[in-house]
């Protein structure tokens, strides 16, 4: 309870910082729909030419599509001290940390809450749904459960993406690039079901970062293709990844080197 | 009260001549070269006292100020302070110290002070009542009255130290660690700190550690000196112990640095 409301008093100081900047912040929210816009025209000129992709209609990919985009948006905007972690391990930054009495992970997520990300979740949410008012999805309770889970699920993914990210930056104290591939490269995947990329993706995805068990399994169970309710639970289970993640970062903290003075 | 015993810390660093090509060279085979930042350092300081910890760059006062705190593991050697081991019980360690670092902020930059003060009273769990107390205190003793609605980004450098200090003893450790507090100041914050950290020091009965490059600092705060050098605690004593005439600290303790080489 305590921790809750710490964490709440770190956002609102974080608000509170942001409003002193009022055009930056309302820039950077519009440049977030913008971006994410675009990526639909892309979606939307593809669907101008060819009426499915392997068996998805247009409104169906937009549903995919904008979930995952809801879940990026949302563990951006909370886990975006983690996301630029490598300047806080640099500047010495997180001898502060260390410092304080509190869990470090619950102050590195306190460090930086990026409200900007409201422009793309925004997106997200006037595509999902027309999505949803389009693909004809006759939806009952498990259905509604199941998107839930799918919005649980893929935060904690992606957000277990970026521990992952600040953990490398212990031992390499630079950002990793390549480790976007994971992270905007799985949101720029996920704007189609992961299945059109071919079964050797599809296990990838679903064995060593679980993105389709977010994406690909609970969309085929909202879709009606598959009625077991084993693939309503799976993003549930995705949420696993976050223990590797956790682990790695533990032992990221125990290594620090802290920097020089 | 705080103990060192044959503590031992090093770094591996990566060394490479300058230039574009060397850089290149260092991209596939790089020479590493092990930094004894400390040396079997041991010592002892009681409750209460008020140390000046000093030595040339390098020298890895930071390094001990950052074991004693908690942020780093000694490679061998062990640590005690109040009973605690400070990198195994971190937290239950830190809530008792309060640590300054001259180079590093923790305050918000865009709020106005009083609200990273409120931060830190949730951090830190502080009661209302001692919050209350504490706050008045500090406000009072570093004039902060104009300076705590002004987000900290505002302020000058000696008005920041000011709340840089008040930040961390806002919580009432019993020791305080000061890593370079005065730097960069002019001459009127830096006569206010030293006194503020005097008066802490006799009011509270806070143990102070200090590290500074400013001998005056160290003149008329401490009686008694650590001096590193090389990794290794070179000298343990009373300033009259170092004075050789009447020539000025700084001359005293340039004279110190030549002597022992470092």
């Amino acid at each position: 309870m305590k921790t809750i409301r710490l964490y709440l008093h770190y956002v609102s100081i974080n608000i509170r910082c942001m409003m002193q900047y009022k055009t930056s912040f309302l820039l950077s929210a519009i440049g977030q729909f913008l971006v994410s816009f675009n990526v639909f025209l892309g979606i939307f000129f593809m669907f101008q030419r060819f009426s499915n992709v392997e068996g998805f209609t247009y409104s169906e990919v937009l549903l995919c599509f904008s979930v995952v985009l809801l879940e990026f948006a949302l563990a951006e905007m909370v886990a975006r001290g983690f996301d630029t972690f490598s300047g806080m391990v640099r500047s010495g930054e997180f001898d502060l940390i260390l410092v304080r009495p509190q869990n470090e992970i619950l102050q590195v997520l306190g460090s930086k809450f990026e409200l900007t990300r409201i422009g793309r979740m925004l997106q997200a949410v006037v595509m999902f749904t027309y999505g949803i008012v389009k693909s004809n999805v006759v939806w009952s309770i498990s259905k509604i459960c199941t998107l839930l889970f799918m919005l649980i699920g893929g935060t904690v993914v992606f957000t277990a993406l970026f521990f992952i990210y600040a953990a490398l930056c212990f031992f390499t104290l630079e950002g990793l690039e390549f480790m976007n591939v994971f992270t905007d490269g799985a949101r720029e995947f996920g704007k189609y079901p992961l299945g059109i990329y071919g079964k050797k993706m599809l296990l990838f995805m679903t064995f060593v970062i679980p993105y389709a068990l977010i994406q690909y399994y609970p969309l085929l169970y909202i879709l009606d293709r598959r009625t077991s309710i084993f693939y309503m639970l799976l993003p549930l289970a995705a949420c696993c990844f976050f223990v590797p993640a956790l682990l790695l970062w533990k032992f990221g903290v125990q290594s620090y080197q802290s920097s020089g003075s | 009260m705080i103990t060192m015993e044959h503590v031992c810390k090093s770094y591996r660093i990566a060394k490479r001549n300058a230039g574009f090509a060397e850089a290149c060279k260092a991209l596939f085979h790089r020479e590493y070269e092990i930094i004894h930042a400390l040396n079997d350092v041991s010592f002892t300081i009681h409750d209460g006292e008020m140390v000046g910890y000093i030595g040339p760059n390098g020298a890895g006062k930071s390094s001990t100020i950052k074991i004693l705190s908690g942020i780093l593991t000694p490679d061998s050697g062990t640590v005690l302070v109040d009973g605690r081991v400070p990198y195994k019980n971190r937290i239950e360690h830190v809530r008792e110290i309060g640590v300054v670092f001259g180079q590093r902020s923790q305050l918000w930059w865009d709020v106005p002070v009083i609200d990273s003060f409120a931060l830190l009273k949730d951090i830190y769990s502080i009661s209302d009542i001692c919050y209350r107390q504490s706050l008045e205190e500090l406000t009072e003793l570093l004039n902060l009255s104009e300076l705590l609605r002004s987000p900290a980004r505002q302020l000058s450098l000696g008005q920041r130290m000011r709340c840089e200090i008040a930040a961390s003893l806002l919580h009432r450790p019993r020791i305080l660690f000061l890593d370079e507090p005065t730097i960069g100041l002019d001459a009127v914050s830096k006569l206010a700190v030293r006194d503020f950290i005097l008066r802490q020091n006799q009011t509270h009965k806070t143990t102070v550690i200090l590290t500074t490059h400013d001998m005056q600092d160290i003149e008329s705060l401490t009686s008694r000196i650590l001096l590193i050098g090389k990794g290794q605690i070179l000298l343990d004593g009373s300033l009259d112990d170092i004075r050789t005439g009447n020539e000025s600290i700084d001359a005293t303790v340039a004279e110190l640095y030549r002597t022992y080489n470092i």
